[in-house]
């Protein structure tokens, strides 16, 4: 028995009674709104051209018109990037949390595990073969096949690895990521295939789209992938109560009422849901799945009802931090931003895996 | 009433439960004894839908394959052998979640109220992985009791199916969660437990099934089941049943069979 090792009864400020992380949980919501509102202030504010938010704030309060340079950098530039960092941060970190739920496992991250490969494989097909398509088509609905498509190469993956990964109710950690590495090289290797056809103009778009970034954001590409990470979002909620009853296992799960497997197909398709349009538009960005969820269940706990929404505020202020430094700190060049999330989260990642030794039973 | 008839188990291909005949009245606690391996454990899973069977579990007139994952949860809470739970959630937290999956989801304070019960008052706010194993398994009782807080329901009796709830306690908890599972079983309500201690259930049961090799030896009254004869062919080994002078249950001893020693006696060395 690991009866020496006894942590002092835990109590937390602004808890009405011990064990109760309630009251803490929707204070840190408020804190994190409060630094989403900053955090995208500063976004708008600061950037490689001189337009500053504020000066721009004061022009207009003036009465005066903004140049046509500021409208630009502003409205055409910062804001749609703005937009898109808030969406796709949250959406990563959002079906992080729900698959690591799922998997009844920190470590599932569906960049980590293949899914974001998946995802990947999904993109690349549709920007590849989607110049195959009619002209007509592509034209009506050229914008919302390549969400589309990573959403269902996402969706195809996470489906293969949990089929890998469980069986009788039981999710082995080393499975997943094996399955997850051979995933992952089984999509490269397609991916790869898919690149030796591409032609000048293809191979432009991948390379752009591969780095990792959130440069291209416009309000076409935010209009096509906002549905389906909004769809994701709406439905995340629905699986909390769900998802805290898995973590005592499955059976246990079943036997508190919850429908195991309607449960699980939607947290599925949530994951890939949310995976699949943030991979669509901005690549690959490591670590923000992992992370977040992780550092907010050590502070106020793994209760979903919260984890999923402060996660949702705490990804997108990260990403769109990190976006804010990835293209100021060597202006006027950029440094992709998957670089820098790789850089923090990395080491962070290393840190969960020893702290988690005992829970983890690697 | 639970009443299971021809219960048939098996897992690839290999029959662990053979034509099982099981009954089980509210207001009771019945007990389910036998060799490791005899399918135990198996039986309760199958009762509780937990492994899929052949033949018919009917929950007081229910066939438990007809109702909703959720329509169950409100008749019968189920306790595990044991949990890893894959967060680090408090053990308040932990019993909420069995408060929030029953029917008294909105009655917070019953909470506190089943973890008193279970003697763990003052152990809320403590991680439950970092508990003793004897800890976890009163947390996980406390979490099975506020999901069927109300013996009675409805005009209906809930149930509570325990998968050996004593194994992992000392002596003096072992009394207490006997008593507290006997007392749901008094106020109305059915018990069906999995159980290792026989004279733990000699003292607590109003009936004991013993299994051996996936079949159903017999099920009565504990003075008509635990006898010499049953035991002996049920465990495989010599068990002398005498009467325990204060409580007048039937009192177990285990013989050390005075068979040929199985290691030779060897002079010591130089």
């Amino acid at each position: 028995m690991n009866e020496t090792v006894i942590s002092p009864g835990l109590t937390w400020p602004g808890s009405s009674g011990a064990g109760d992380r309630r009251r803490l949980a929707a204070r840190t919501s408020l804190a994190l709104i409060v630094l989403l509102l900053l955090v995208s202030i500063v976004s708008l504010g600061i950037g490689a051209a001189d337009a500053s938010f504020w000066h721009s704030l004061v022009t207009v309060a003036r009465g005066d018109e903004l140049s046509a340079l500021e409208r630009v950098i502003l409205f055409d530039i910062r804001l749609p990037r703005l937009a898109m960092g808030l969406l796709v941060g949250a959406a990563l970190a959002v079906s992080g949390a729900v698959m690591q739920g799922l998997f009844r496992n920190p470590l599932a991250d569906p960049g980590l595990v293949g899914v974001g490969a998946g995802a990947g494989l999904g993109a690349i097909i549709a920007i590849v073969l989607g110049a195959s398509l009619p002209a007509a088509v592509s034209l009506a609905i050229g914008h919302y096949i390549v969400p589309v498509a990573a959403f269902i190469g996402g969706w195809v993956a996470t489906l293969v690895l949990y089929q890998v990964s469980t069986s009788r109710g039981r999710t082995s950690v080393a499975m997943m990521l094996l399955a997850g590495i051979a995933l992952g090289a089984l999509a490269a290797a397609l991916s790869g295939i898919l690149v030796y056809l591409a032609n000048d103009a293809q191979l432009r778009d991948l390379t752009f789209w591969g780095l990792g970034s959130l440069a291209g954001a416009t309000w076409g590409k935010l209009m096509a992938a906002a549905p389906l990470i909004l769809l994701a979002m709406a439905a995340a909620p629905f699986l909390a109560r769900s998802l805290n009853a898995l973590a005592l296992g499955e059976a246990a799960a079943a036997h508190l009422g919850i429908p195991i497997q309607r449960m699980k197909m939607l947290a599925v398709v949530v994951v890939a849901m949310a995976t699949g349009a943030a991979v669509a538009v901005s690549g690959g960005i490591g670590f923000i799945g992992i992370v977040v969820p992780h550092l907010l269940r050590i502070s106020v706990g793994p209760d979903h009802r919260y984890l999923l929404l402060n996660s949702a505020l705490l990804g997108a202020s990260l990403l769109v931090l990190a976006d804010t430094i990835s293209r100021t700190i060597i202006a006027p060049a950029e440094l992709p931003i998957g670089i820098l999330t790789a850089v923090i989260g990395g080491p962070v990642f290393i840190w969960i895996l020893l702290r988690n030794r005992g829970l983890l039973n690697l | 009433m639970l009443h299971a008839t021809r219960l048939e188990v098996s897992l690839s291909e290999r029959p662990i439960l053979r034509d099982v005949e099981f009954r089980a009245r509210p207001g009771q606690l019945t007990a389910i004894v036998g060799p490791n391996g005899s399918g135990k454990t198996t039986l309760l899973r199958a009762l509780t839908g937990e492994t899929p069977f052949t033949g018919r579990v009917e929950l007081d007139g229910d066939d438990i394959t007809a109702l909703k994952p959720w329509q169950l949860a409100a008749r019968r809470a189920v306790l595990p052998q044991a949990t890893r739970l894959a967060f680090p959630f408090t053990v308040l937290e932990v019993v909420r979640i069995g408060l929030s999956c029953g029917r008294e989801g909105g009655r917070e304070s019953l909470a506190e109220a089943a973890l008193a019960r279970v003697g763990l008052s003052g152990f809320e706010g403590r991680l439950f992985h970092e508990l003793s194993g004897g800890e976890q398994q009163r947390t996980q009782l406390a979490r099975v009791l506020v999901q069927v807080w109300n013996p009675v329901a409805d005009g209906l009796p809930c149930w509570l199916f325990l998968d050996e709830p004593v194994a992992s306690l000392d002596i003096g908890q072992q009394l207490e969660v006997m008593r507290l599972a006997r007392d749901f079983a008094t106020a109305g309500g059915g018990v069906i437990a999995v159980m290792h201690d026989l004279n733990l259930t000699a003292m607590f049961a109003d009936s004991v099934a013993v299994m051996r090799e996936g079949h159903l030896m017999q099920q009565g009254p504990p003075g008509e089941v635990l006898t010499d004869g049953c035991l002996s062919t049920a465990y495989g080994c010599r068990v002398r049943v005498n009467v325990a002078p204060t409580a007048g249950a039937p009192f177990l001893l285990p013989h050390a069979c005075a068979e040929a020693p199985r290691f030779e006696r060897s002079a010591p060395g130089p």
